[in-house]
């Protein structure tokens, strides 16, 4: 479904610093339904990753792929269709500030033409399964990190994407939500979803038991199908 | 797409009335650009006004001997209402002048009295008005034909050309002057139109990545931009003819004094339809290439 072909990301430097490498020869794939966590220090090159699968940076080398299509190659007036069919959810939100909770989600509806019967139907539905049926006239400034973090997630699924990316979804959280947040992710991984978690959150990843990626330095140093936090 | 168009309406319309202090600050600086882009054409139309009457005053006028015949100078006041470059003849007899001269002198006893004693000294007389000052020459050649010699005294052109000339010049350059300072002005509005609006919008550059981010097209983003842009241009155009009916309406008698048979208000009316356009199309068209402008580079995530 996802494919990484020997990728590189080099951000060239501003003053005489050396450039940074950010990424450096990275290769994997992820199949449909899988649950994928990306781990790594501050800096490791996880949400780079992350940025260049979205096309919103492009590769120094290397290609990447998504459902056989380079995404790299897609004109940039046509990406709006590629990111309609991946959902997700930044770790400082990204919710729409002038928008309440119901209307961020339903924003994301409105953009790919669903009717408004289907919004009408489905938007109070994932706030239920988030949690936030009470805060739905909510601005985001008047929700707590959490209730933020539950609001972007639903936004993510909201339109049933092939893939869900998280960066650091519970970067901002504390313990009681993030694993909230976290048992949200297997949830709607176990509906068929395909979800790749950026974290450096090591009891998370420990627990899931799921298959982990390891950068380091911008490089996989590991990738196991049932593995831990090891750095 | 009617769905999407009525989404993007609801959406700008949404943001217009939610960012309350950023509408009001926009609308505000195109109602400043609005109201001097209407001062300029109602200054326009005063100025041609005044033009107009102060160009009114200017004619040459043509004397005829006293043994003329009052058919002869008719004759001659046909053959010069066929130069094209006249704009109007009229024929003041002997009786006419003396008249006139009357009328005006009628409180003055001593010239009333000099003229008992003259009778009427007066000579008949063609007053002739040209479409513009370098045309008086030509008139004026055109009466010093030796045909006319045996009738025409004289033709007061020479005395009164650098007046004309002056008045004809003055004029020009006040509409030139006019021009260049309306021209500055407008642009100078423009740029601060411009800018307001960039940096309304610079305000809202994270909420545009965020919308790339989620998928949505460069219209769908762009659209409730330029709505809001509309609808700014639309409220401030409705400000602008509000405060503009009601300054002429209320200033008209005060200006009237000063500059009989100048009426602002007259003005405004009658060209009513025209500021509507100007002003509509000022504030949509502003407010829309703006923000066409000022969007362009948060779309390129």
């Amino acid at each position: 479904m996802i494919k990484f072909e020997k990728v590189t990301k080099i951000y060239p430097s501003h003053s005489n610093s050396s450039p940074t490498i950010a990424l450096e020869d990275v290769s994997f794939e992820v199949k449909p339904n899988e649950f994928v966590s990306i781990v790594g220090r501050s800096g490791a090159g996880k949400t780079t990753l992350l940025r260049l699968l979205l096309a919103e940076e492009k590769p120094t080398s290397g290609k990447i792929f998504f459902k056989g299509i380079d995404v790299h190659k897609i004109k940039p007036e046509k990406l709006s269709g590629l990111r309609r069919e991946i959902g997700v959810v930044f770790q400082d939100y990204k919710l729409l500030p002038s928008k309440t909770t119901y209307e961020n989600i339903a924003y994301v509806m409105e953009v790919i033409g669903k009717r408004d019967e289907e919004i009408a139907r489905d938007v109070p539905e994932v706030l239920d399964i988030v949690g936030l049926t009470d805060r739905a006239q909510n601005f985001p400034a008047e929700l707590s990190g959490g209730e933020c973090q539950r609001a972007a997630i639903a936004r993510a699924l909201i339109h049933r994407p092939e893939i869900i990316l998280a960066d650091e979804p519970t970067g901002n959280l504390d313990p009681y939500h993030t694993l909230d947040i976290i048992r949200l992710l297997l949830k709607i991984q176990e509906m068929g979803t395909t979800v790749i978690l950026a974290t450096h959150n090591k009891e998370i990843i420990n627990r899931l038991g799921k298959r982990v990626i390891t950068l380091e330095k911008g490089r996989v140093i590991r990738d196991e199908e049932r593995g831990r936090f090891i750095l | 797409m009617f769905v999407a168009f009525r989404r993007i309406f609801k959406l700008g319309w949404q943001s217009f009335t939610r960012d309350g202090g950023l509408a009001a600050a926009t609308v505000f600086i195109l109602v400043i650009v609005i109201a001097l882009v209407t001062s300029l054409f109602i200054l326009k139309e005063v100025s041609q006004f005044l033009i107009a009457s102060i160009q009114e005053k200017v004619d040459i006028s043509v004397y005829f001997k006293e043994r003329a015949l009052e058919t002869e100078i008719l004759n001659i006041k046909e053959e010069i209402s066929k130069i094209p470059e006249v704009k109007e003849v009229k024929y003041i007899s002997k009786v006419k002048a003396l008249e006139e001269f009357v009328e005006r002198h009628k409180d003055e006893p001593v010239l009333m009295e000099s003229l008992e004693e003259v009778g009427n000294p007066f000579l008949a007389s063609l007053n002739i008005k040209a479409w513009e000052a370098s045309q008086y020459g030509v008139i004026a050649n055109f009466l010093e034909h030796p045909v006319y010699e045996d009738l025409v005294e004289k033709v007061d052109y020479y005395q009164r050309k650098p007046v004309i000339e002056k008045i004809f010049a003055l004029s020009a350059g006040m509409e030139k002057t006019g021009w260049m300072g309306a021209i500055i002005l407008v642009v100078v509005a423009i740029l601060v139109t411009f800018n307001t609006i960039r940096l309304a919008i610079y305000n809202f550059r994270e909420e545009i990545k965020i919308q790339r981010l989620v998928g949505a097209g460069n219209w769908f983003i762009r659209g409730p931009f330029l709505v809001q842009g509309v609808i700014s241009g639309i409220s401030a155009a409705l400000i602008c003819l509000l405060i503009f009916s009601l300054i002429s309406w209320g200033l008209s008698p005060k200006i009237e004094i000063f500059f009989p048979g100048l009426n602002i208000f007259q003005i405004f009316v009658s060209n009513f339809w025209t500021i509507v356009l100007i002003q509509l199309s000022t504030g949509i068209l502003l407010g829309v290439i703006s923000s066409t402008l000022a969007i362009r580079k948060y779309l390129k995530v």
